[in-house]
């Protein structure tokens, strides 16, 4: 069983509520609040942007590829490419900047409904990406998790994964999580069979069950350096104004951003105007400011 | 300070307010009307502060705004409003603020219980979704009595998170699917150890269906849309389970001015990509 990393623990300064019933989900909320990105120096940041406010963990939701292709009289296939490499170089500014985690929703649980020819394709491409970024991914310090329901991926594409997450594991300058065929819902479904099996096998009781226990159960806190499961800041391109089942637990407290701008357009101007407007956001998870 | 509803009851500008009311929801009507609206009523001390009036005097302009929007969804055919009304996170609050918000909130639930003339009219049935238990017991009584009276209406189900958390929300729902799945296995090892066949109870895959029934929401649809009012564009724990297809919006009016306008530019913009939405929900559910 692995070790809940509860947010309280890791960061201590955070208040915990003073009640003393016997549930324990009263506790410091479920994400920790945005510090200071370590990393970046302060002259490699474009002006308007302060390294101590900068967003931790960034998650991005990369809608818009199909109606970029259909923009230009394209199969979607076009702007799927292009949005590979809209996300290449997100993953680059996040790392130039000093943010520390970067989760990508490349492929819904949904999406198995698209077309095949379609479905197909996007799982060739995510297998060549992964492939072919490995070595940069070495070269730059950038550690690969893949999240989701592997068991609809074809065995190609899960042995790359695997072996990927394998090379990669000891880097640390930026933790990149590539979401394909996730699901928030089934996430956290999957914990509560988990911890129902714990149950089952008498190894707690559901009493003991509380907030951190159940995090730490969750598709992105698994593996023993994830200490940054909750994203601080989303993103969703191409003007959707949802959620769509991403991140459903983790996004409790984080700052959205949407952006009329498709995925495969979003560039380094974009980011720069959803991290700003993350910093001039007052964040107070409940409390008011002192 | 007039709360918006008496300023509609009197003389000519109060019949002429009331036509264009009309109006503005026939037109509305045209288009697909949502069935579920749920609140983030944010900015009632904001809204004190810029007016430099007492601190508690926004909640309580808030309470009206409430009450206005509720008899205009109403008007429109909405049959679900659910509100974020004191989160679990809310008790970190200064401890003065958090018994003067207990305190309203007793205040304005007696209110409703005595006067009545709000539920009469719009045949409401009110919930409380959240952990009863961690109220200031007067408050607890108070919603309880609410619930039980207003059980048997069938109109407009008025939904109230006091105090909430989605995440508590959800944890509260494995407890109770945990301890459910226990017990049918502890029956059925009774049962084997009797003779009796089982009945594979415990041991079917736990689903979201599952999940869904021990949450508070269960029985009432998810939102259409979730407004949070001032601006600020996050879900601040509410309704994450609920709001996976549900149109987030976040208009700049404080809470205590969001009026009829707003609401009825909330429901314009839900229908003008309300094709898009329900395509994408049909797709999605194929694979729930």
């Amino acid at each position: 069983m692995l070790l809940s990393q509860s947010p309280a623990a890791t960061h201590p300064q955070l208040p915990t509520s003073s009640s003393s019933s016997r549930r324990t989900h009263r506790s410091a909320p479920p994400c920790p609040r945005a510090g200071a990105a370590p990393a970046a120096a302060a002259s490699l940041l474009p002006p308007g942007l302060r390294a101590e406010s900068l967003p931790r963990h960034v998650a991005v939701v990369m809608d818009g590829n199909s109606r970029w292709a259909r923009a230009r009289g394209m199969p979607s296939a076009f702007g799927h490419e292009a949005g590979r490499h809209a996300l290449e170089e997100t993953v680059r500014l996040s790392r130039a900047w000093g943010i520390r985690a970067l989760t990508a929703f490349a492929f819904s649980h949904e999406n198995w409904s698209r077309p095949k020819l379609e479905v197909d394709f996007l799982m060739g491409l995510f297998e060549r990406v992964i492939n072919d970024s490995v070595a940069e991914f070495l070269r730059d310090g950038i550690r690969l998790r893949v999240i989701g329901d592997c068991s609809r991926l074809p065995a190609s594409l899960q042995r790359t994964a695997r072996e990927a997450e394998e090379a990669t594991r000891s880097n640390s300058q930026l933790d990149l999580t590539l979401a394909i065929s996730y699901s928030g819902r089934r996430d956290v479904v999957q914990a509560c069979r988990s911890l129902a099996e714990k149950v089952r096998a008498g190894l707690l009781s559901p009493e003991d069950i509380d907030e951190s226990l159940f995090a730490g159960e969750l598709e992105t806190s698994r593996g023993s350096y994830e200490l940054l499961p909750c994203p601080d800041l989303l993103i969703r391109t191409s003007g959707e104004l949802r959620l769509s089942n991403f991140l459903l637990w983790q996004s409790a407290y984080s700052e959205l951003f949407f952006t009329d701008t498709l995925w495969p357009d979003f560039g380094e101007a974009d980011y720069l105007e959803a991290l700003c407007s993350f910093q001039s956001r007052d964040r107070r998870f409940g409390r008011r400011n002192l | 300070m007039g709360k918006p509803d008496e300023t509609m009851t009197t003389g000519v500008v109060a019949t002429l307010l009331k036509f264009v009311r009309r109006c503005i929801i026939a037109v509305l009507s045209y288009g697909p009307m949502l069935g579920h609206i749920a609140f983030i009523m944010d900015g009632n001390r904001r809204y004190a502060k810029v007016r430099s009036m007492k601190e508690g005097t926004g909640h309580r302009m808030g309470f009206s705004a409430l009450i206005a929007s509720l008899l205009y969804c109403y008007e429109m055919g909405v049959k679900y409003i659910t509100v974020y009304a004191f989160s679990i996170d809310n008790f970190k609050r200064d401890p003065s603020e958090v018994q003067y918000l207990m305190e309203l909130m007793e205040e304005k639930i007696n209110e409703l219980l005595e006067k009545r003339d709000v539920i009469n009219k719009v045949k409401c049935k009110i919930n409380f979704w959240g952990d009863l238990d961690m109220l200031t017991e007067p408050v607890k009584l108070a919603a309880q009595k609410l619930m039980a009276s207003t059980a048997g209406n069938n109109g407009l189900v008025f939904s109230v998170c006091m105090p909430y958390n989605s995440t508590s929300e959800i944890v509260n729902a494995v407890n109770e699917l945990c301890a459910e799945r226990r017990d049918i296995a502890h029956k059925e090892h009774l049962g084997n150890c009797n003779g009796h066949a089982a009945n594979n109870g415990a041991h079917s895959d736990i689903s979201v269906a599952d999940l869904d029934r021990h949450m508070y929401s269960h029985g009432c649809p998810d939102p259409d849309i979730v407004i949070r009012t001032s601006g600020e564009a996050r879900l601040s724990n509410f309704l994450l389970w609920q709001t996976m297809f549900t149109h987030l919006q976040n208009p700049d009016p404080l809470w205590p001015e969001f009026s009829l306008r707003h609401l009825a530019w909330a429901i314009l913009q839900y229908q003008r990509v309300y094709p898009y939405l329900e395509q994408n929900k049909k797709l999605a559910k194929k694979q729930l």
